[in-house]
C-alpha cells in the first residue's frame, strides 16, 4: 500500500518537476532559432515560431506539451529537427544504461570488498592504504582519471581502443573512469559501517556467544554496515545511468550525458523538458527500490 | 528469519536477471556491422542532413554526399561544375539559365529524377514554413524573396519552371556571375517529394531514403555516427571511391587526435579538433594541412551607443589593435592578420587595404574626438561567446589581449563579458553590447556574400550602422553584368566599410587546418570554400585490404 502512495504522489511531483525546468529553459536569453546567421526574411523567424508554437504565451506551450505527454509525445528536438524527443533517448539511454550499469557493477564489486577489508584490519597498514585510496579516487574528477587511462592503457600500452562504443573491448575503461569516484564513496561509506556495526551490541552478543570472527563479520555485521550503502546507491544509480558528460564526451560514447548538458545551452526546450523528466523518474523510481530493498535487509525497517 | 530466507531468495533471483539483462545488452551494443572503408570526424554533430535547412559545415558535407544539385563543386577546384545538369544556357542579359538535366538520372530507389522536383525542392527551400537558413541565396530569382516574404502566394510566379521532364527555366532578378555556385549549394539540391511529403519532418528516417547524389545513408544516430553507403545508381556512381563512408561527431579534440593516431578514424577535417597547446607541434608534421579558406574574424562595434557613434573612436580602436601579434602570440595555425573583411582569394576580386597598425595615429584620432589620452572615456564591454566544449578559449585570449591594447595604446578601460552560445546571440542582434567578437564564413566564393552582411537592411548586420551610399554601391554591383565593372563598386563599398566608417573591424583570416595521411588517403584538394566532396576522397596503400 505504501508503495502504491509513493508511486501515486510521484505524478504530481513530476508535474512540478516539468513545470519547473519549462519553466527555468524558457527564462534563459535567446531561443532554439537563434543563429549566427539571420534569417532572409522576417517571415521565416514568424513561420518557425508558429510551427513550433513558440510564438505564444509559455502557459499554453507548457499546456500544449502537457497534452503531448499524456498521448505519450515527448515533442520533437527544437535542434535536431529530424530527430524526436523519443527518438533520442531511445538512442541514448540504452547506451548510458549500459555503461551506468557496468559502472554501477564496478564501484561495487571493488568498493564493498576494499570497504570491508579496511574495516576488518582497521588500524592496520592494509587500512591506511586502501582508505588513502579510496580518498584519493573519491578527489580526482573523471576528466583528470580518464585520460590518464587512456594515455596508458590506449596509447602507451595499446590495450584498450581510445574511444567509441562498439565492441567489449570498447567498454572496459568508461566504466572504470566513471566508476572509480562511486567505488571509492562506496569503500568509504562501507568502512565506516562496519566499524559502527563491529560496535553495536548484537555484535558484541554473538562475539561473546563465541562466533567465529569471519562469520560474525560476513554474516552479522555486513548485513547491517551495508545499509547506508543501499540508501546511497539509489541516487548513484540514478546518476550512472542517466550518463555522464564528461565520460561520454572524452571517450565518444553516444550516450544521453552529453544531451544532458547541450541541450539547455542549445536552448533545446523540448529535449530539456524531457530529459529532466527522465532523470527525475528514475530518481524516484530507483528510491522507491532503496526503500523496497531496506525492508528485506532491516527487519526494523517498517512502512505502512 | 523467514524474510530473510525470502531476501536471499528474491537477491538471487534479481542476480540472475541482473547478468541477463547485462549479456542481453552487451550483445545487443556489440554491432556487427562491415568495417567502414573511410571514418571521418567530421566535427559537430549535424543539426539536420535535410538541404533545405541545415546549416552548418558539418551538416553539409554530409548532405552534398547524398543529395545534389544542378551542379556541384568541383574537388579539386571548387568551382561548381555540371551535376545533376548536364549543361545550360545563359540568355545574353544573363538573366536566364536554361538546365538540361541529364537522361540517366534516378533517385536511389529507382524513379526518374524530374524537372518538376528540382522547381519542387527551390520552391520548398524558399517557403517560409520550411524555414531555411540559406533561402537567402534563392532570393536572386525572380520574385524570391516576394515569395518568402508572403507578398507573393503562387509559387509559379517565382522565377524557376520546368519547361519538359529534363529542362528547367530560371529567371534571375540581375546577371549573377556565381549562379552555378549556388545551383551546387545544399539548399538547392534536390530532394524526394513523395518521401517529404509522406513523412514530413522526419523524412530523413525513412527507409528505403531515396537520394540523388553519391550516397544513401544506411543509418544516423546521434551522436554516434552517420554511416553511408556508395549509391549504384548515381549518374557518375562509376567514379565514386569508396563504398562505405562513416562521419563521426567528435566534441573534443582530445578525443579526435587519440582516436586517429589510434588508426580508428582517417581523416580529421576541423580545426576545432586540434588540441589547441599541440597546434605548433603538431603543424609540423606532413600529415597536417593548413590552406586559406573563406572566413574572416572580426569584430562588430554597435553604432547606436556612445561614444562608438563616432568614427574617429572606431577608427582610432581599429588602428591600435596589432593584428600580426594576435596571430602570432594567439591562434598560431598561420592565420594572416586581416586589414579588409573580404578575404584574399574571393574570385573576381581584389580587396582594398584598410587600416593598418598604428597608434599614434590612434590617440590623434583619439584626441579628436574629444578624449585625448583617453581621458573621459566611458568604459565599456566586450562581448565573446564561450568556446564550445571547453575548447581552445581562443575569443577570451583575443579579449584579453586587445583589451591591454587598448589600455597600453590609448588608456582606455574595456571589460569582458562572456556569454554562452545562445545568449551571445541574442545580445548581439538586439545590439544589446558595445563591441561584439564575430566571424563570417562565405556561403559562396563571391565579394558580396561578405559585403552585402552590412546594408542597412541585412539581418545580419547587427551593428546599427546604416549608410546608404554603401546600400547604393552594393546594389550597383549585384545589377552590374560587367566582373570588372562590378569589382570596383565592391572596392568603393569596402573601403567605406573598413578605412572609413569601421562598424566592424577585422582582426585575421581563419586557416582551415585538417590532418590526413596523404600516403593513405587521396581525392582530399585544398580549395578556398573547405569542400571536399566525399565521392572523390579513396584510400590507397599498401596491404590485403587497401582499397
Amino acid at each position: 500500500m505504501y508503495f502504491v502512495k509513493r508511486l501515486i504522489f510521484a505524478v504530481p511531483l513530476l508535474l512540478v518537476i516539468s513545470a519547473l525546468a519549462f519553466a527555468l529553459v524558457h527564462l534563459a536569453p535567446g531561443g532554439p532559432f537563434d543563429r549566427e546567421r539571420a534569417p532572409a526574411s522576417p517571415e521565416i523567424e514568424r513561420a518557425i515560431k508558429a510551427k513550433y508554437h513558440l510564438d505564444e504565451p509559455v502557459w499554453k506551450q507548457y499546456l500544449q506539451y502537457l497534452n503531448g505527454l499524456a498521448h505519450g509525445d515527448f515533442g520533437v528536438s527544437l535542434k535536431y529537427r529530424n530527430h524526436t524527443v523519443t527518438d533520442i533517448i531511445a538512442q541514448g539511454l540504452p547506451v548510458s544504461m549500459l555503461l551506468g550499469t557496468l559502472a554501477f557493477g564496478f564501484a561495487m564489486g571493488v568498493g564493498l570488498p576494499v570497504g570491508f577489508f579496511t574495516a576488518a584490519r582497521h588500524g592496520r597498514w592494509e587500512d591506511y592504504t586502501g582508505s588513502f585510496f579510496s580518498m584519493l579516487v573519491v578527489c580526482v574528477p573523471g576528466f583528470v582519471i580518464a585520460p590518464l587511462l587512456i594515455l596508458f592503457f590506449s596509447i602507451k600500452w595499446k590495450l584498450l581502443p581510445v574511444g567509441l562504443w562498439e565492441t567489449p573491448w570498447h567498454m572496459i575503461l568508461p566504466p572504470i573512469a566513471l566508476g572509480l569516484f562511486f567505488a571509492g564513496k562506496i569503500a568509504r561509506l562501507m568502512r565506516e559501517g562496519m566499524l559502527t556495526a563491529m560496535q553495536s551490541e548484537f555484535v558484541t552478543a554473538a562475539r561473546a556467544k563465541g562466533l567465529g570472527e569471519s562469520r560474525l563479520l560476513l554474516k552479522h555485521a555486513f548485513r547491517l554496515a551495508v545499509l547506508p550503502v543501499v540508501s546511497y546507491s539509489g541516487p548513484m544509480l540514478a546518476d550512472l545511468l542517466t550518463g555522464s558528460f564528461v565520460i561520454e564526451n572524452i571517450f565518444q560514447i553516444p550516450g544521453i550525458g552529453v544531451f544532458l548538458v547541450n541541450s539547455s545551452l542549445n536552448r533545446d526546450y523540448t529535449l530539456v523538458v524531457g530529459l529532466s523528466l527522465l532523470y527525475a523518474a528514475l530518481l524516484i523510481g530507483l528510491n522507491l527500490v532503496v526503500d523496497f530493498a531496506y525492508t528485506l535487509l532491516d527487519p526494523r525497517v517498517k512502512y505502512e | 528469519m523467514a524474510i530473510f530466507q525470502r531476501a536471499r531468495r528474491i537477491f538471487s533471483r534479481a542476480r540472475f536477471a541482473f547478468c541477463v539483462a547485462t549479456c542481453f545488452c552487451l550483445s545487443g551494443c556489440v554491432r556487427h556491422e562491415p568495417p567502414a572503408d573511410i571514418t571521418i570526424l567530421n566535427g559537430a554533430e549535424p543539426q539536420s542532413l535535410d538541404p533545405g535547412i541545415l546549416s552548418g559545415q558539418a551538416d553539409m558535407r554530409v548532405a552534398s554526399a547524398m543529395f545534389e544539385g544542378l551542379t556541384y563543386f568541383d574537388p579539386k577546384t571548387g568551382r561548381a561544375i555540371p551535376g545533376l545538369a548536364e549543361r545550360w544556357e545563359i540568355s545574353p542579359d544573363g538573366c536566364t539559365y536554361t538546365f538540361h538535366l541529364r537522361t540517366n538520372l534516378v533517385w536511389s530507389t529507382g524513379e526518374p529524377i524530374t524537372a518538376d522536383e528540382v522547381v519542387y525542392s527551390w520552391i520548398r527551400a524558399l517557403s517560409p514554413v520550411t524555414a531555411s537558413e540559406y533561402s537567402g541565396s534563392l532570393f536572386f530569382l525572380k520574385n524570391g524573396q516576394e515569395f518568402t516574404d508572403g507578398k507573393i502566394k503562387d509559387p509559379s510566379q517565382v522565377g524557376i519552371h520546368a519547361l519538359d521532364p529534363l529542362t528547367v527555366r530560371v529567371d534571375l532578378n540581375h546577371p549573377t556571375p556565381f549562379f552555378p555556385d549556388i545551383c551546387a549549394m545544399p539548399v538547392t539540391c534536390v530532394v524526394p517529394r513523395q518521401t517529404i511529403d509522406k513523412y514530413g519532418d522526419r523524412w530523413l528516417m525513412a527507409k528505403p531514403l531515396p537520394v540523388s547524389g553519391a550516397y544513401e545513408m544506411v543509418y544516423w544516430r546521434l551522436n554516434d555516427k552517420v554511416r553511408l553507403r556508395k549509391n549504384p545508381r548515381y549518374w557518375n556512381a562509376a567514379n565514386t571511391q569508396s563504398d562505405i563512408i562513416d562521419i563521426l561527431p567528435v566534441g573534443s579534440a582530445n578525443a579526435a587526435l587519440s582516436l586517429y593516431e589510434r588508426g580508428e578514424a582517417d581523416i580529421v577535417w576541423d580545426a576545432a579538433l586540434i588540441p589547441a597547446g599541440l597546434l605548433d607541434v603538431l603543424l609540423k608534421r606532413p600529415d597536417f594541412h593548413t590552406f586559406i579558406c573563406l572566413d574572416t574574424y572580426f569584430f562588430r562595434f554597435n553604432v547606436t551607443r556612445k561614444p562608438f557613434d563616432d568614427p574617429r573612436v572606431r577608427q582610432a580602436l581599429a588602428l591600435a589593435v596589432d593584428k600580426e601579434r594576435i596571430v602570432k602570440k594567439i591562434t598560431q595555425g598561420g592565420e594572416q592578420p586581416a586589414s579588409h573583411l573580404v578575404p584574399d582569394g574571393t574570385a573576381n576580386y581584389a580587396p582594398p587595404e584598410g587600416l593598418g597598425h598604428d597608434p599614434a595615429r590612434a590617440r590623434r584620432l583619439l584626441a579628436e574626438a574629444g578624449y585625448p589620452g583617453g581621458k573621459g572615456f566611458p568604459r565599456f564591454q566586450y562581448l565573446f561567446n564561450a568556446s564550445a566544449g571547453g575548447g581552445s578559449k581562443i575569443h577570451e585570449k583575443i579579449a584579453v589581449e586587445l583589451q591591454q591594447m587598448w589600455r597600453d595604446e590609448l588608456g582606455i578601460q574595456m571589460d569582458l563579458r562572456q556569454m554562452e552560445w545562445s545568449a551571445y546571440l541574442n545580445a548581439q542582434s538586439h545590439l544589446d553590447y558595445d563591441l561584439s567578437r564575430s566571424g563570417w564564413v562565405a556561403d559562396y566564393n563571391d565579394a558580396n556574400t561578405f559585403l552585402g552582411l552590412f546594408t542597412s537592411n541585412d539581418g545580419n548586420n547587427r551593428t546599427g550602422w546604416k549608410n546608404a551610399q554603401y546600400d547604393g554601391l552594393i546594389q550597383r554591383a549585384n545589377q552590374e553584368p560587367d566582373v570588372k565593372v562590378r569589382e570596383k563598386l565592391f572596392q568603393q563599398a569596402e573601403i567605406i566599410l573598413v578605412r572609413d566608417e569601421v562598424p566592424i573591424v577585422p582582426i585575421y583570416f581563419y586557416v582551415g587546418i585538417s590532418y590526413y595521411d596523404t600516403n593513405k588517403i587521396q581525392g582530399i584538394y585544398p580549395n578556398v570554400l573547405d569542400n571536399h566532396p566525399l565521392q572523390a576522397i579513396r584510400k590507397v596503400g599498401r596491404g590485403p585490404d587497401a582499397k
